[in-house]
């Protein structure tokens, strides 16, 4: 039963609601988060213009199946807490999905609406429902199952990891999330910036699973301070769970890599996100001093516009994207693109480094570059890009950022030989069970995948968590592949 | 939270800590670091596990006090605690049974040298150490290596105590005398371990040097620890912290490590104008904690 009202053509009639953002001029100096979040009346009228369509194709598009056109229904009637609560069967972290999904591949890219008008604002409403629960804290926790008497490890507390937590725990499995840096949420502390995700944000969703009854232990280095077989046979895990995500950094093997000033990504964003070095003398861990320099960013994914946006932060003169195809083909999301250019950030497009350049004191200079063009597309469906020859130029910068993506880490791989990874390193699984080779282990987001996104880590987690499940239920191994709840 | 058990200088500006951390201790092998970070508003920075006692569930480190954060944690007493402790990080010192191994120490560079000099004479390798520092008393841990060394040489820079000279002067000599040597385990300041490299090269002696590169989350996820060898870019976190001498570009290393030097100086400064204020950031952090988990220990009590 609708409760909106509206005849469908009126609700076409009303435009997609703007996100209130941050002035671009004010927030390229400050770290305080872009989207400022729709108002209630805001979220309202967005939340009218869904035309509830019998068969949603945005659920379709949801890697987790977040119940869509229901939780917006429930707004449209000024439930918010009770859509939260409809968002939260399928999503343990809608606050963060709310915020860094790419919306426009997934749920809105799918809306109907979107073929002649703009597609029903999906990212907004939830990351609106998520804040109004978390302003109003008035949602009780889920249902907790009967404790099972089973103990369930899991390997990293980045977004596969906690989506896993959120299951396992519900159905009365007791959850220990092992973490190796001193902070609960992998990617989402180190790599996301607080422009973009703040941080409390993160810390709020951790506590909720924490209240869920999840343990948390940081500062263990599963295949360092413990192996696997040692949380199974010493610590009486029943089951594992490996979702370290892909942290192994990129580099190009450029001449000059080695250069004071040139950073991968992880390391740049780790430095000001986890180790707050943008706060620096107030916090102890240094990062380079952009203030008044020239810096580049190598790439065209998310974390490559989180980074260039991050050195614009720490007060750079000029911040400059090198991407080797066009703005068209640039992996990031739409909105981070638009909200990168708006803070100045200068996209030098169809250019690839060849080297970095330094000074006698091995500080970086500048990155020789070279320009190119597109070609035929390759595997990924994209035109690759070509280098021009003699086309070769220096951009002066003080500081370049490496942000072409990352590898499998192996520390948990090469601790557990009887657990297979394919040629990269990366752990083989199941890709209906994510059960590994090693039984009683499982593997799901990025360490399976290779870098992906949150949500699809996500998903990842919730479908080794429901393998998980059904193993412990049974106790079996071999039998045929469960299907995920 | 890791609770200090003992704290001791064994000489000016170098502090010898009994840090509980069991599963450390558990897996510790000679060679191998930890992450240790201070307080909240703490830097992440990596320090060699001198010893350990798994019995205990402790581990040993020992600290010289140089940058801000070094500094700080030798105001830390028996009864302090760290805020975060992870590890045991880095591959093990690979020990085997060579035969004759000269094992070097260049200032605290001895006290990371120490546990895998130790490990090379239990696995049966005739050890000769030699023991470089600027003056008499910065010279460490010279009964422990007493204890389990052949031969041991102490070299100091203003001849104060041992002979004057530098760690290399004693190395040259057994080269020269064509004393047999097969291999080399050299740690220290980077200009010493690169003298020491460059004297076992023409000779081809196998030599095994530990390196503290720039570091934040020591797992191989930063790349901010990279080193230049002759194969290419390693990490000292994961490949290291050991290397082959004769591969590792230390000029690059040394420009590595002075990436910061602007800031490091700053936050010394600053520490230095007032000590009692970042020892009491430490102090109070730790106390946080220590209530949080009382707190959360008490709401699993009332359930």
């Amino acid at each position: 039963m609708s409760r909106n009202t509206l005849p469908p053509k009126e609700r076409t009639k009303i435009p997609r609601q703007a996100m209130p953002e941050q002035e671009a001029e004010l927030r390229r100096h400050n770290f305080a988060e872009v989207n400022q979040g729709l108002t209630v009346l805001g979220a309202t009228t967005e939340a009218l213009r869904c035309l509830e369509c019998a068969k949603p194709a945005c659920v379709a598009g949801c890697p987790v199946g977040v119940k869509i056109r229901d939780f917006v229904e429930l707004i449209s009637a000024g439930d918010y807490l009770g859509a939260a609560s409809k968002i939260r069967e399928d999503n343990v972290l809608p606050a963060i999905t709310g915020r860094v999904c790419p919306q426009e591949t997934q749920c809105e890219g799918c809306c109907i609406l979107g073929k002649k008008f703009e597609p029903l604002g999906v990212g907004y409403l939830e990351r609106f429902v998520a804040d109004y629960e978390r302003e109003h804290g008035m949602v009780g926790l889920p249902e907790i199952a009967p404790p099972t008497g089973k103990r369930v490890a899991i390997i990293g507390s980045g977004p596969a990891g906690l989506s896993a937590a959120g299951d396992l725990v519900r159905w009365g499995h007791a959850v220990t999330v092992f973490e190796a840096l001193h902070e609960i949420g992998g990617v989402l502390m180190y790599g996301i910036p607080e422009f973009r995700l703040p941080k409390e944000i993160v810390r709020q969703e951790v506590n909720t699973l924490g209240q869920m009854g999840v343990e948390f232990q940081t500062n263990v280095v599963v295949g360092k301070t413990v192996t696997i077989d040692e949380l199974m046979t010493e610590d009486g895990y029943d089951a594992v769970l490996v979702a370290t995500g892909a942290g192994l950094p990129k580099f190009m093997d450029l001449p000059g890599e080695h250069l004071s000033g040139v950073y991968s990504a992880n390391e740049f964003l780790t430095r000001v996100n986890l180790m707050h070095a943008n706060d620096f003398p107030n916090f102890d861990e240094p990062v380079f001093d952009c203030r008044g320099q020239d810096i580049a960013v190598i790439g065209g994914g998310n974390t490559a516009m989180d980074a260039v946006r991050t050195a614009a932060r720490l007060g750079a003169r000029t911040s400059t994207l090198i991407y080797r195809r066009t703005e068209a083909e640039m992996p990031a999301r739409v909105e981070e693109v638009r909200h990168a250019k708006q803070e100045g950030i200068d996209l030098l497009t169809l250019a690839n480094p060849v080297a970095f350049l330094g000074d006698d004191e091995g500080r970086l200079t500048a990155v020789r570059c070279i320009r190119m063009e597109l070609g035929e597309p390759d595997d990924s469906g994209r035109r690759s890009p070509v280098p021009i020859a003699g086309s070769e130029f220096e951009l002066p910068v003080a500081m370049a950022v490496v942000a072409l993506g990352t590898g499998a880490n192996p520390l948990v791989q090469s601790s557990t030989p009887d657990m297979a990874t394919n040629r990269k390193g990366y752990i083989a699984a199941d890709p209906e069970t994510l059960r590994t080779s090693k039984p009683g282990v499982f593997a799901a987001g990025d360490i399976v995948t290779g870098g992906a996104t949150v949500i699809l880590a996500m998903a990842a987690g919730r479908t080794a968590a429901a393998s998980i499940r059904a193993y412990l239920d049974t106790g079996r191994w071999n039998e045929e592949s469960p299907s995920p709840a | 939270m890791f609770p200090i058990l003992e704290a001791e200088f064994l000489a000016p500006e170098i502090k010898r800590f009994v840090i509980e951390a069991p599963r450390v201790a558990r897996k510790r092998k000679a060679g191998q670091f930890v992450i240790v970070r201070l307080h909240e508003r703490g830097e992440r920075i990596p320090l060699t596990i001198a010893d350990g006692d798994a019995d205990r569930g402790t581990i040993t480190l020992i600290v010289q006090g140089v940058g801000k954060t070094t500094r700080l944690m030798n105001l830390l007493e028996a009864g302090d605690s760290v805020l975060d402790l992870v590890g045991p990080l880095g591959e093990p010192s690979d020990v085997r049974t060579y035969g004759t191994v000269v094992v070097i120490g260049g200032g605290v560079g001895t006290a990371i040298a120490w546990p895998t000099a130790r490990a090379m004479k239990e696995a049966g390798n005739r050890v000769v150490a030699i023991v470089g520092a600027r003056t008499k008393e910065l010279v460490l841990l010279e009964p422990e290596l007493q204890a389990i060394a052949d031969e041991l040489e102490i070299v100091t820079d203003d001849g104060s105590y041992g002979r004057k000279g530098v760690v290399v002067d004693p190395l040259c000599e057994r080269i020269m005398r064509g004393s047999r040597i097969d291999l080399v385990l050299a740690i220290g300041p980077v200009r010493m371990m690169q003298a020491v490299a460059e004297m076992t090269r023409p000779s081809g002696i196998r030599t095994i040097v530990s390196l503290n590169s720039l570091m934040v989350d020591g797992t191989g996820m930063c790349g901010g620890c990279r080193v230049a060898t002759k194969d290419g870019t390693r990490f000292a976190c994961v490949d290291g912290p050991e290397f082959d001498a004769h591969i590792v570009d230390f000029d690059v290393l040394a420009r590595r490590n002075r990436t910061y030097s602007a800031c490091e100086a700053q936050s010394l400064k600053a520490f230095q104008a007032n000590p009692k204020a970042a020892l009491d950031a430490v102090r109070h952090s730790c106390r946080l904690d220590q209530s949080h988990r009382d707190e959360s220990m008490a709401e699993v009590a009332s359930r």
